[in-house]
């Protein structure tokens, strides 16, 4: 089948239309270009990179083992131990570095779960709408009912905290919001005209919610997601600051931070506890302004 | 909106003919909306989108639909693609009755009907390249594998008059025109046997408007292809229009071919719409206006009789009681009175 | 309008039955059996068995949770397996003090953070505005311990200036002023974060309004500039700020928890880091459910506060 039509006018060409448009970019480059305007965003991103460098090469680069007792405990910051010591003798440098692997992977871990949870429920809901939706969204309500620091907290401690609880835990009960915003994207786009064409060509379901739905819904999610990042952070440090989290001996920074809840620790052993309070609201400082940057330059495509 | 006719002689319209068999049979067609009110949405009562709609598209010419806008010809044309369930009648598509199939089986059918959408800004999904969303369909169906799929596509592309380096092009570096191009180019990669064109041509600077009329003429020669071909306009729907439908608010007001119904027509909204359509015959141009009043009523609360009589100028009685039924045959109108043959005769003769 | 609030309440029953579940389950997906906490760790399995038996352990899941959600419609939110003190006399002791850190810290957070939103916004993109945006990035970031920690070592330990925690002084009989005094510190960290997030949202939503034709009709009719900030712009900032609060209540209670734990604060919060400590799981379902409760009432009335500023939400 090989046919090509004589129109009685020629199409217009192709470099007259692109110099009209300006020039062009993919909206992925717009994107970026936009981002990359935002300075406090940038300093961010580069925060969080070194971060997830230090999280990765936590082993080259920590002067000790984390968990290694030294006879001085309690001791001031001095050549040999950086940034002192804590109660127990353990070198608070090399346990900051080790912390940050908790932070990270925290943040990482249950945001991927939540995300994945949300984006299904969400998709279902708004493409099958009806009765699919009315239960997807009320189970959404339940779930936004829970003050969710207090329910977490509880859940992990019945279930007993570790690190992998503290992220399955998030994971299942922090999708609403991701949810309700994929609802909300997939009720417009599903009306476009670009889904119904993908209907009258046969496409099966799976295919039209994720190759032709999901990736234009896709700029809220994952400027919620980066958010979300940074909540998950918060949200661990409490619970292992509260002894409700990563337990000793393996080093996070909020059960760092829980030994300067005894007064002497707080008065004068500071090395002990700034380091980590400090890290926390860096990373997730950092990790806001990333966020905010994306919500700017992903706004109106 | 004024199409010149091509210099070449218009192909004679295909009558249609006892011994065809059509290619789509429309009976009896209806879409309702619901209108939903109060604590348990209660249906409160219908907008009657599509009420009653019969008609038949035989294999190879081009039915135009025609009326104004919000009188169901979008919720009909996609009743026929079946991306609205009607609410009653059928849509049979070459024997096999499409309103009553399941989703599954609905799917493996949807390769012979397509749709070409208004809006060529929206029809295509903005992140995907050309080359892949003309690619998609035959790789979803399993017709090709991918290299296949792409070397089609890029055919299609140069078929539908558009460069092959299109093909790493995203949407939005394309115009108007140039996506419509693509559009059709999607629509055909199935090889369907009926494509509904809504309003293909509407949102196009006018001088695009007849570039792609005319591709769609060629193409439909080389493929033996049947449209549905939806336009508000008269200018489109003369110009690609082997025979034409008449709707008003959901209804079918008259059918007939294009020669009869713009030099015999019998209802007088049909008349109407001819009246405000730009006459090329300067001789017609001085005859006196028919001018319509009032707005076109609210589908939800269509008028009792005939639909059109609050607007009619030739309203009786007994317009506003019984709905006229639409007659049989090759010329069919829905009017209790419908105009005399000789009427535009007679007036030619007084001017 | 009035369709729509009962629609809106009508929603919430199967959403309230599903929050009294979840919650039911939850806690019984700990480990081990309740009845081990009212017997000394010599008692023999068949004083379990009785003892199980007693409190109705031993059926099956199902028919606990309907006793349960029974004895919950009638007001009874069963007793403390620690010390066998109803739970709702437990929850009623200590809810007044997290009353007051809350609603002292809402109240703070307002009053700084509405005008300091609606002067960044007057000065856009100047530095007195970035400043402000920046400090609320701060005061979103920093968790409540580590800033609950540092106004201790700065205040209390350094400074001297206010008491490390509790909410009165023993001994001292806690007059007003010592009682405010105790107060100071710990609703310095709550209202931080509540005034760090409103202000962001007074700061935008103020632009918007400022944007508006009618606040440019106001101005050009020789309406001085505070008159139009208050009364046109104010009541457009209102949608947002309505929806903080809504939204607000459960990241207020979760910084309630640590911030009373941080300050030995006697209130709910408190009650729940000692209930986790003592596996007081009959008072930890009272405390979650009625937070829910109290989460589930929040979100409906911002949405219906919502539906009341904005009635084309009502219709949606
Ligand atoms: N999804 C829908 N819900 C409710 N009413 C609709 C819907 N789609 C179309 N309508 C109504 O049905 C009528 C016909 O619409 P449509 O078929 O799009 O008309 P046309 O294409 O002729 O302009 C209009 O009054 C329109 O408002
Ligand atoms: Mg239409």
């Amino acid at each position: 089948m090989t046919v090509t039509v004589k129109s009685d006018t020629p199409v217009e060409t192709p470099d007259s239309v692109t110099a009209a448009l300006g020039r062009e970019r993919s909206s992925a480059g717009l994107v970026v270009k936009r981002f990359l305007r935002h300075r406090m965003a940038v300093a961010g991103l580069v925060i969080v990179v070194l971060m997830v460098l230090i999280a990765i090469c936590a082993p080259l680069l920590a002067p000790h083992d984390p968990n290694r007792i030294f006879d001085s405990f309690e001791a001031a910051p001095s050549a040999d131990h950086l940034l002192g010591t804590d109660a127990v003798g353990r070198d608070v440098l090399s346990r900051l570095i080790y912390g940050s692997r908790v932070s990270m992977s925290v943040g990482v871990g249950a945001v991927a779960v939540y995300v994945v949870i949300g984006v299904l429920l969400g998709l279902l809901a708004g493409y099958y709408g009806r009765w699919v939706d009315l239960v997807i969204m009320r189970i959404t309500d339940v779930f936004m009912s829970f003050p969710y620091f207090m329910v977490i907290l509880i859940l992990v401690s019945v279930l007993g905290p570790s690190l992998l609880t503290i992220i399955a835990v998030i994971g299942v009960l922090a999708w609403p919001m991701i949810g309700r915003l994929v609802r909300g994207s997939v009720l417009s786009i599903k009306q476009s005209d670009y889904v119904q064409a993908a209907v009258t060509l046969g496409y099966s379901t799976p295919r039209i919610l994720f190759r032709h739905i999901l990736p234009n819904a896709l700029s809220p999610i994952i400027v919620n997601a980066t958010f979300g990042v940074a909540q998950a952070i918060i949200l661990e440090s409490g619970l292992s600051f509260l002894g409700m989290g990563v337990r000793p001996p393996a080093a996070s920074w909020g059960n760092m931070l829980s030994e300067a809840q005894s007064i002497t620790v707080l008065s004068s052993q500071p090395w002990i506890w700034i380091p980590p309070g400090l890290m926390i609201l860096f990373a997730v400082l950092a990790i806001n302004f990333v966020g905010d940057g994306l919500r700017d330059s992903m706004a109106s495509r | 909106m004024t199409i010149t006719k091509p210099s070449e002689e218009q192909a004679a319209p295909s009558t249609p003919d006892e011994q065809r068999e059509p290619l789509l049979r429309v009976r009896n067609l209806k879409r309702y909306y619901p209108i939903r009110k109060g604590v348990i949405a209660r249906t409160v009562g219908h907008v009657r989108a599509v009420d009653d709609v019969s008609f038949d598209v035989y294999p190879g010419e081009t039915l135009g639909i025609v009326g104004e806008s919000g009188c169901g010809k979008s919720t009909t044309g996609r009743a026929i693609v079946r991306l609205e369930t009607p609410t009653a009648g059928s849509v049979i598509f070459d024997g096999t009755d499409i309103a009553e199939l399941s989703t599954a089986r609905m799917r493996r059918l949807r390769t012979d009907l397509q749709m070409v959408f208004q809006d060529p800004y929206s029809s295509l999904n903005p992140q995907i390249r050309i080359g892949d969303l003309l690619a998609e369909p035959l790789i979803a169906h399993h017709r090709l594998d991918r290299s296949g799929a792409h070397a089609k596509a890029a055919e299609m592309l140069k078929i539908v008059g558009l460069p092959a380096a299109y093909l790493n092009r995203y949407p939005h570096e394309l115009s108007g025109g140039q996506r419509q191009r693509v559009g059709i180019a999607r629509a055909l990669m199935l090889e369907p046997k009926l494509i509904v064109c809504d309003e293909p041509v509407s949102a196009l600077d006018v001088s695009i408007q007849a570039q792609v009329l005319n591709l769609l003429k060629d193409l439909q020669g080389e493929f033996g292809l049947t449209y549905v071909f939806i336009s508000h306009g008269l200018g489109a729907i003369k110009y690609i229009s082997d025979r034409i439908v008449v709707m008003y608010l959901g209804k079918v007001m008259e059918t007939a071919t294009t020669a009869e119904i713009f030099a015999r027509p019998r209802h007088p909204y049909t008349e109407i719409l001819l009246d405000a359509y730009p006459e090329p015959n300067p001789h017609l141009r001085d005859r006196e206006r028919i001018i319509v009043e009032g707005d076109v009523p609210d589908p939800a609360k269509p008028p009792p009789g005939c639909v059109f009589h609050t607007r009619c100028p030739y309203a009786q009685e007994i317009c506003k009681t019984d709905v006229p039924p639409l007659t049989t045959g090759v010329h069919q109108v829905a009017c209790h009175f419908p105009l005399a043959i000789e009427k535009l005769a007679t007036e030619k003769a007084v001017s | 309008m009035a369709s729509y609030l009962i629609r809106r309440l009508l929603i919430g029953i199967p959403v309230l039955l599903g929050v009294t579940v979840i919650n039911f389950f939850i806690i019984n997906l700990a480990p081990g059996s309740p009845a081990d906490l009212y017997l000394s760790p010599t008692a023999t399995p068949e004083d379990v068995a009785r003892t199980e038996a007693e409190l109705g352990l031993n059926q099956p899941i199902f028919v606990q949770y309907v006793r349960w959600l029974t004895q919950l419609l009638h007001g009874d939110l069963g007793v403390s397996f620690q010390n066998r003190e109803p739970v709702a006399q437990l929850i009623g002791d200590r809810i007044g003090p997290t009353l007051l850190l809350m609603g002292t810290s809402l109240v703070v957070a307002y009053l700084i953070a509405i005008p300091i939103g609606i002067f960044a916004a007057r000065r856009k993109n100047t530095a007195a505005d970035y400043s402000v945006v920046g400090a609320s990035f701060l005061g979103i970031s920093v968790p409540h311990f580590f800033l609950g920690l540092a106004v201790i070592y700065l205040f209390a330990l350094q400074f001297g200036w206010f008491p490390t925690g509790g909410m009165l002084t023993l001994g001292r009989g806690g007059g007003f002023v010592d009682r405010v005094e105790h107060l100071v510190l710990p609703v310095t960290v709550l209202a931080t974060a509540i005034a760090a997030n409103m202000v962001r949202y007074v700061r935008s939503s103020m632009i918007d309004a400022f944007g508006q034709d009618y606040i440019r009709t106001a101005r050009a009719k020789g309406l001085g500039g505070f008159t139009i900030t208050n009364k046109h712009a104010l009541r457009n900032a209102l949608i947002p700020v309505v929806t903080v609060i809504g939204v607000d209540l459960s990241a207020l209670i979760g910084g309630a928890i640590v911030t009373e734990q941080i300050f030995q604060w006697p209130g709910i919060g408190l009650l729940t880091i000692q209930s986790i400590g003592s596996r007081d799981y009959s008072v930890l379902m009272g405390i979650n459910l009625i937070a829910a409760i109290a989460v589930f009432a929040a979100n409906l009335l911002t949405d219906v506060a919502y539906a009341v500023v904005d009635p084309r939400v009502a219709y949606a």
